[in-house]
């Protein structure tokens, strides 16, 4: 089952969910802290989920305030970042470039894209620390004890 | 095997770190980056609550300052309310607290930035994501100012300066420019953090 577990986190990182930055979190982990990436990523989708919302009612309410936009797009691709969220952070980076330009429509658009592939790796990883975590000790902490 | 020992080193005092930053999910991490390091960490998600932790924001007396002694402040750039740029400055305008060291951490690698917070004194200037090599770097960077520190007296003397060739550490060289020109192989007012980070990597 382990191996199982490792092909879907190889897959992850080959689909570009996933980048680097996920590993270096997953190096952090050991054996007094063996759901450390779990909790981080919990935080994450808590997070980007109160932004998400806050910028749901931002562009409902129809007026583009660009600058505010931009600040809720610079924490979201920040955390993203931090994560190691790959294609979530492409998209907000290419949300701040329509905010910049002030293209109202391509930021409705790309905040749709945004939202899919948030929810999309919310999954993928929700199912993927569900295996892990049934299939025991994990081979990702190299720490030595 | 390095991480081992920084862990279970009894020989090397703990560094106290203050962590801020406005990100929950950066604030987890950078905790438990420092954590492994065998830092003793308080995180704070503002500019405003760093001061008042410090004892800075005028309503602590100052008695309070004794026991928190921090030593190394990291601070998120962007962030709602005071800048770090912000709190770099009021940090270095106390004459309680402009001895701490302050490292700067952004997102954006902006030089104008960067060579404003160096100039106004921060010790090193990180891009996120940070990773646990630059904690390392950090805090050896900081132990080894820390023994510079506390030669400080003897700063000017023939001894100190062969120190402070091999010494990265500003310490508080923004104030004193002056008598940085005799340190004259670490003309610190020029350095830019990749300059930096190239002097420690040659020392291996």
């Amino acid at each position: 089952m382990q191996r199982q577990v490792a092909l879907i986190k190889q897959s992850l990182f080959d689909q570009g969910y996933l980048d680097e930055q996920f590993m270096e979190l997953e190096e952090l982990q050991d054996d007094a802290n063996p759901n450390f990436v779990e909790e981080v990523s919990a935080l994450y989708f808590k997070d980007s989920a109160r932004l998400i919302n806050n910028i749901d009612q931002a562009l409902e309410r129809g007026s583009f305030d660009f600058n505010r936009l931009d600040s809720y797009m610079h924490q979201f691709k920040g955390s993203s970042t931090s994560i190691g969220a790959s294609k979530v952070k492409a998209e907000c980076t290419t949300f701040r470039e329509y905010c910049r330009a002030g293209n109202a429509e391509g930021c409705l658009r790309t905040f749709q894209q945004l939202k899919k592939e948030h929810s999309t790796l919310r999954k993928k990883l929700e199912h993927y620390f569900q295996l892990a975590r049934q299939a025991g000790p994990k081979e990702t902490a190299r720490r030595p004890k | 095997m390095a991480l081992r020992d920084l862990s279970s080193s009894s020989s090397s005092p703990e560094l106290h770190v203050l962590a801020v930053d406005d990100s929950f999910v950066d604030r987890k991490v950078l905790e438990r980056l420092l954590k492994i390091s065998a830092c003793k960490v308080t995180t704070v998600e503002s500019g405003t609550r760093a001061l008042q932790y410090l004892g800075l924001d005028g309503d602590n007396g100052s008695s309070g300052l004794k026991d928190l002694k921090v030593n190394l402040i990291v601070t998120d750039y962007s962030m709602p309310g005071l800048t770090g740029y912000e709190l770099l400055k009021k940090i270095k305008e106390s004459s309680a607290l402009r001895e701490i060291p302050v490292v700067i951490m952004s997102s954006e690698n902006i030089q104008p930035r960067i060579e404003q917070c160096m100039i106004e004194g921060a010790e090193e200037f990180l891009l996120k994501p940070v990773k646990l090599a630059d904690v390392k770097r950090l805090k050896e960077l900081i132990m080894r100012g820390g023994e510079a520190e506390e030669g400080k007296t003897k700063k000017l003397s023939p001894k100190r300066i062969l120190q402070n060739d091999i010494d990265s550490s500003p310490s508080s060289s923004s104030s004193t420019s002056s008598s940085s020109s005799s340190h004259d192989v670490s003309s610190l007012d020029d350095d830019t953090p990749s300059s930096k980070r190239i002097k420690l990597e040659s020392r291996g």
